[in-house]
């Protein structure tokens, strides 16, 4: 199935402007996020066709506004969800505590 | 105590990072040791260093060459790299007449153990758009221009293969050891969007 992220030959993305020296992560979320997203896997619910679907199915203009560990991070969570792992109530739960300092 | 409203900042982006971990670790799901390993694994471990020798092997030892343009990855194993995202490899040789470019046009697929995580600019839109269609132009954007007679040949990595171009071995390189020639082996000269290192722009290797 074609898609957002089926990018080769699309015109007017413009210049690549490649980092010099660039880290291999930008911020620690994206560490985290990284390593979550291969531990993740390897509980061998999905298999990595799965986890690049899940971010496939992506909303298009989603897809080309966010990042690409942002790309990682809502597969991942599809991906929980759907396998029962996680619940979009607790993750939001969750997420109000840590903003609010309530836990880490 | 520290202070209740720390987190009050933080982007959604952030904070949900956050919440998976602090869910999974309490789910018993994930290890946040095993975490740790895996990030310093691809951030220090595993990178185009690998990739290099690689490279500096095939330039020095043709019964090596031989073998890594017919079976790359059992080649590639003879130097210790293996793992995830290499399982299959093509090494793809560059020559006057042909010059090879890599890129993944649905994703990021690319060779982690020989060339580690890949660099933001081969993931964006732009490169995976434009390779395709653009070749010439996208390699100028990266200072690399060749002669209209090479004909270069952009591959689109998939879930299952992955590419490493073996660049040709800069003149003047004759006599140099394995080590030395790794240092001229840049990783985009792998990825195809640029080319080695001329020996006079390696300072040290005197």
């Amino acid at each position: 199935m074609n898609g957002a992220h089926d990018l080769g030959g699309m015109h007017r993305l413009g210049p690549i402007n490649p980092e010099s020296n660039e880290p291999v992560f930008h911020q620690e979320w994206e560490r985290r996020c990284f390593a979550l997203t291969l531990a993740c896997g390897f509980l061998g619910e999905w298999n990595l066709d799965m986890s690049r679907r899940a971010r496939e199915r992506m909303h298009p203009a989603k897809y080309l506004q966010t990042s690409y560990y942002e790309h990682w991070l809502i597969g991942l969570q599809t991906l929980l969800v759907e396998k029962g792992l996680l619940t979009e109530e607790e993750i939001a739960r969750r997420m109000s505590e840590i903003g609010k300092g309530e836990t880490s | 105590m520290s202070d209740r409203h720390e987190h009050a900042h933080l982007p959604d982006t952030v904070l949900r990072v956050k919440a998976l971990e602090s869910l999974l670790v309490e789910k018993g799901l994930v290890d946040p040791a095993a975490l740790d390993t895996l990030i310093e694994t691809y951030e220090h471990k595993v990178g185009p260093r690998n990739g290099s020798r690689v490279v500096a092997r095939a330039w020095s030892d043709p019964d090596f060459k031989q073998r890594l343009l017919r079976n790359a990855s059992a080649a590639i194993a003879e130097l210790g790299f293996t793992g995830r995202q290499g399982e299959d490899m093509v090494v793809l040789e560059n020559s006057e007449k042909v010059h090879n470019m890599v890129v993944c046009t649905l994703c990021s697929c690319y060779p982690w153990p020989v060339l580690g995580l890949p660099p933001v600019w081969y993931k964006s839109a732009p490169y995976r758009a434009r390779a395709v269609i653009d070749p010439r132009g996208v390699l100028k954007e990266f200072g690399v221009e060749l002669p209209e007679t090479t004909e270069i040949r952009v591959w689109d990595s998939t879930a299952e293969v992955r590419y490493l171009v073996l660049p040709m071995r800069p003149r003047d390189s004759e006599g140099m050891d394995e080590e030395a020639l790794a240092e001229l082996v840049t990783r985009d000269s792998m990825i195809g969007t640029g080319l080695p290192l001329s020996p006079s722009q390696v300072p040290s290797s005197k």
